[in-house]
């Protein structure tokens, strides 16, 4: 055994050890940090090891362009990750899958390039092992095409992920007429170029067909993800999370590198689960948010429902006064509190509400914000503590026994039409139950539908006022009254 | 040596599912950002591409590969540390 399969085999143990730690709040910063040094390792090895480039093939020690492009790579990473605000973590996670997807969809072709055009007078058939991969022609050429098709895929559907989410495109569904038969086609042709290039032409003819083929891929990513609605972006994002895993897989078989077979499969595996738990979380399977036409589309299919009738509205005094006398609250926050940065003011209230002797918590709904665990960050980021922070299972049975619950920015994820109305888009949603509490107090700025474009017929509950406005404004005169009072 | 790699392919796949599936809904954010970061491992095999001894047109490739798997990697790690770090102060 080298010594860098040792290093590598160590790395791929802190990937797991890091990945292990992240299942508990309290080791999961040294999780990470185990991760991070594994990779650190890994990049070490792979750099000063003498010899890597298998073959026998002289080694282009580019110092200054290789230590260069890392320390490129490294400032700019580093400013993303300090600059980036916390309410747009879904639309960081969506730019650094598609760089990482992007990465592998160029290793594979300079693979291609470097490796086999300049060694191969024939197609791969005829070639018994290439310089980088001791697989065989065959399964080499494989791996590289699977590398462009998912690298690419990877990195123009986490453009357009990130463009929806960011609201620079619009979230409505984009639906071309004969989309399904669109996307089957273009992806049959990405495979017989794949083909031909592989095993019938060669040289720079076969080379200027993968480039086509990587293009091509291209464009199946982004017809992929336009006809999903802005609403089901996180499922995409956490699905091109795995495919950017996958994606590094395949490179690692195309530069028969054990180590990315083994990250690459960790977060393949990893980015489905995340996917699965958040569809089961809106009681959707993965194939129907994947076909699209989902959110955007549904107000036409509710019809002339939406209108909202005996809608009750109060003001920041009346709702402080109500919060004065509950012995109990509950707050359900949704990505709104984020947009309208209010989580802070939100805190203080609590804090106010609890030094009265009232029990504050928070529900938190497995799809609140617009990634899963994502209000647990933006409220963490307000200091909230998070042993206050409850899962929709742990808490919906406690709303009935509840005064009044606070729904900020949260509108869908407390839709009791999806448990009341078979016919809802949303039936069978699982939702937060806020209706049972005895008043409900929703901050909103107005009855506009939330992300899956449906009416809330909570609104109209007899126990349910509405606090019409900017949520921060109205809790911030809401937070005078109470400390006035 | 094809074999091997798919059995080490599949092997860390049951891995991943295990470990993920342990994981609270609370850290799935940070989650997907620092597995998210272990997938910019690709920059592996960029370094290799870069070092390879290839031609002009591969190397500028793998030059580019290089920069935004390390994007990902940093990028990836130092967000996901910030978040762990606002989880822990309230301890």
């Amino acid at each position: 055994m080298d010594l860098i399969d040792l290093l590598f085999l160590i790395a791929a143990v802190l990937f797991v050890a890091g990945l292990k730690g992240m299942a508990r709040v309290s080791t999961a910063r040294r999780g990470n940090l185990l991760s991070a040094l594994g990779m650190l390792l890994a990049i070490v090895a792979t750099v000063v090891h003498p010899g890597f480039a298998p073959g026998g093939a002289p080694i282009g020690l580019d110092w200054t362009w290789l230590l260069g492009g890392i320390a490129l790579g490294a400032i700019l990473g580093v400013l993303l990750a300090l600059m980036v605000k916390m309410t747009a973590m879904p639309e960081m996670v969506a730019l650094l899958n598609g760089f990482g997807g992007a990465a592998s969809l160029l290793v594979a072709l300079s693979a291609f390039y470097g490796d086999y055009l300049p060694n191969a007078a024939d197609a791969p058939a005829a070639l018994s092992g290439t310089h980088l991969s001791i697989l065989g022609g065959h399964v080499w050429m494989i791996a590289v095409v699977a590398s462009i098709l998912v690298g690419a895929v990877t990195l123009t559907g986490s453009v357009v992920a990130m463009l929806k989410l960011a609201e620079k495109i619009s979230g409505t569904p984009v639906l071309l007429p004969g989309r399904h038969l669109i996307l089957g086609g273009t992806f049959l042709a990405v495979m017989a170029l794949s083909i031909v290039a592989g095993w019938f032409w060669s040289g720079q003819d076969a080379a200027m067909l993968l480039i086509v083929a990587a293009i091509l891929s291209g464009i199946l990513g982004i017809l992929a993800v336009i006809p999903i609605g802005g609403a089901d972006m996180p499922v995409v994002v956490s699905l091109l999370n795995s495919y950017s895993g996958i994606a590094a897989s395949t490179a690692g078989f195309v530069m028969n590198n054990p180590l990315l077979i083994t990250a690459g499969a960790l977060v393949g595996a990893s980015g489905i689960i995340l996917s699965q738990i958040m569809c089961k979380a809106m009681n959707r399977s993965l194939m129907n948010v994947l076909v699209g036409g989902f959110g955007g589309a549904a107000p036409a299919a509710g019809g002339g429902k939406s209108e909202y009738v005996g809608v009750k509205s109060t003001s920041p005094e009346e709702a402080a006064m109500i919060l004065a006398d509950a012995s109990s609250v509950i707050f359900v926050p949704g990505y709104g509190m984020a947009v309208a940065q209010a989580q802070h003011v939100v805190k203080e209230l609590s804090k106010t509400l609890e030094k009265r002797g009232a029990q504050v918590r928070y529900a938190i709904h497995p799809v609140a914000g617009r990634m899963p665990g994502h209000m647990n960050v933006l409220l963490a980021e307000a200091d909230v503590p998070y042993d206050q922070l409850v899962e929709m299972d742990l808490i919906n049975g406690d709303f009935k026994n509840t005064d009044v619950v606070v729904v900020i920015g949260a509108n869908d994820v407390v839709n009791p039409a999806a448990i009341e109305d078979p016919q809802s888009p949303i039936a069978g949603m699982p939702i937060l139950n806020a209706h049972e509490a005895r008043t409900v107090l929703v901050v909103k700025r107005s009855l506009s539908p939330g992300y899956a474009g449906i009416k809330n017929p909570l609104f109209e509950r007899d126990n349910a006022l509405m606090c019409f406005g900017d949520g921060k404004a109205f809790l911030e005169e809401v937070l005078k009254e109470l400390k006035a009072g | 040596m094809l074999f091997l790699l798919l059995f080490v392919f599949l092997l860390a796949i049951v891995a991943g599912f295990e470990l993920i599936t342990k994981v609270p809904p609370t850290l799935h954010t940070p989650l997907m950002s620092g597995s998210n970061a272990i997938s910019g491992i690709t920059l592996l095999a960029a370094i290799a591409c870069a070092q390879a001894g290839y031609g002009p047109a591969a190397k500028i490739m793998g030059f580019i590969a290089i920069v935004l798997a390390t994007i990902n990697v940093v990028g990836g790690f130092v967000v996901t540390d910030r978040m762990m770090q606002m989880f822990k102060k309230k301890k």
